[in-house]
């Protein structure tokens, strides 16, 4: 017998959201909270690269040069750790894997580096094959620096705070090394269809 | 992580929309001043809600939650009305490893909250005189009115070594000396420790609050690795 808090009833704030699309113990926001570790870096684009390091090789793109390449809109639903979630948000973003098509690698992870020292760690499989963008736009917009702007990583399929924000690269790895909040306790995975919060979840 | 039953030990009435909830934690494993914790609430027909809350208490003192009543809440509306020394609440932690401070960590500490954030200020507050240590730490906390000020009484009380400077930025009663706006780059320069000090700099309250005073803080020369923060967003995140 589970335990159930004597005289709540919830409000169930939901009610037009398709229980499907909203993964366990999440509710649907209509607003767009801002949750970070700290400042909000604030690069000027001049002086932002985006790269893919590969053991000694580096592969960089300019902004210029980023902005050059084909990108894609991705309407998509995104969950984070704390909870909300937020359907059909519409993104344009540079692929992953048009990014990974300039290098060799056959690593089995990444490790995204951001503005700031932030990092998360993810398995190759899941920023990959349409799975996941380098976002620069959000809602028809240039990405809003508190947001994560001028870039972040979108991982939809994954908690949020994969989904980092400031990123200026992508580290293939040959070993699942724990990104900033995984560090701290967080999953190191973060399925949030499998309830993935915590370490130990 | 796992749930667990706790036991409402008291509770408080802070301010007329925020109350704190001591707990019995038959299991807690002991936490650090700064982190937080979920709360999940159930219903007879098996709805659920789940939300974070920062931890008010000081390390070895019993957990305690302090929450703000969102008047189009869930789970607030619950916690601050609702639920009564005796009942049980389901919850998890503690949770978190960045915002957190205690005297192994240095200091001088600046604290800056904007309304409710001052909550996990509190508890390192609390945990700094708990542990004895005399490293200096200054508050700067931003509230609507006097009335609005949770936790009044005990910081007025701030012991040697802690300064407590309000600003309250929407109404301020009759002779209120104190400053009376929201907190802007000049008031963080006099209230901040100067950046040459080496400060831990600890930003809590809404988004739009954290974003003007940590920027503010890197303005005025602190490293960004030394400006934690915590925000809650439009929704009521937390």
């Amino acid at each position: 017998m589970s335990f159930i808090s004597r005289g709540f009833r919830g409000r169930r704030r939901d009610p037009d959201a398709d229980p499907s699309r909203v993964p366990p113990g999440q509710y649907v926001t209509e607003g767009f909270p801002v949750l970070s570790a700290g400042p909000t870096p604030h690069t000027p684009l001049d002086e932002w690269t985006f790269s893919i390091v590969n053991g000694d090789e580096r592969k960089s793109w300019t902004w210029e040069e980023f902005r050059a390449l084909p990108s894609e809109t991705a309407t998509v639903d995104v969950h984070c750790v704390t909870r909300w979630s937020k359907l059909d948000t519409i993104w344009e973003g540079v692929s992953v894997d048009t990014l990974l098509e300039e290098v060799e690698y056959d690593a089995p992870y990444v490790l995204a580096f951001c503005d700031g020292g932030y990092t998360t760690n993810l398995p190759i499989e899941d920023v990959t094959d349409g799975k996941a963008w380098v976002a620069f736009a959000y809602d028809g917009e240039p990405l809003d620096p508190e947001h994560g702007g001028p870039a972040r990583l979108l991982v939809p399929h994954l908690y949020f705070w994969k989904s980092a924000k400031w990123v200026r690269g992508l580290e293939l790895r040959d070993e699942n090394e724990p990104g900033f909040w995984e560090t701290y306790g967080y999953h190191i995975y973060g399925d949030p269809w499998r309830e993935q919060r915590y370490s130990g979840d | 992580m796992n749930w667990e039953v706790a036991t409402v030990d008291d509770v408080v009435d802070e301010t007329a929309r925020v109350r704190t909830i001591v707990l019995d934690v038959p299991e807690w494993p002991g936490h650090r001043a700064g982190q937080h914790l979920d709360v999940r609430l159930t219903a007879e027909d098996g709805y659920r809600a789940e939300r974070e809350y920062s931890i008010a208490s000081a390390p070895g003192e019993p957990v305690a939650i302090t929450v703000e009543r969102l008047e189009d809440g869930e789970v607030s509306p619950y916690l601050t009305q609702e639920l009564r020394a005796g009942d049980g609440l389901e919850l998890r932690g503690p949770i978190g490893g960045h915002f957190v401070w205690g005297p192994e960590n240095g200091g001088p500490v600046l604290l800056v909250a904007g309304g409710s954030g001052v909550v996990p200020l509190r508890a390192m507050l609390r945990h700094r005189l708990r542990s004895g240590t005399d490293l200096p730490v200054r508050l700067l906390y931003s509230s609507r009115t006097l009335d609005d000020v949770i936790y009044r009484e005990e910081l007025d009380q701030a012991s040697d070594g802690v300064a407590v400077v309000y600003t309250l930025t929407r109404e301020q009663p009759p002779g209120w000396t104190g400053h009376a706006r929201r907190v802007d780059p000049e008031l963080l320069e006099e209230v901040a420790w100067p950046p040459e000090d080496d400060a831990r700099a600890f930003v809590c309250g809404p988004t739009s609050f954290v974003e003007t005073v940590a920027d503010g803080l890197v303005e005025l020369g602190y490293p960004p690795v030394r400006v934690k923060t915590e925000r809650f967003g439009a929704t009521g995140v937390k």
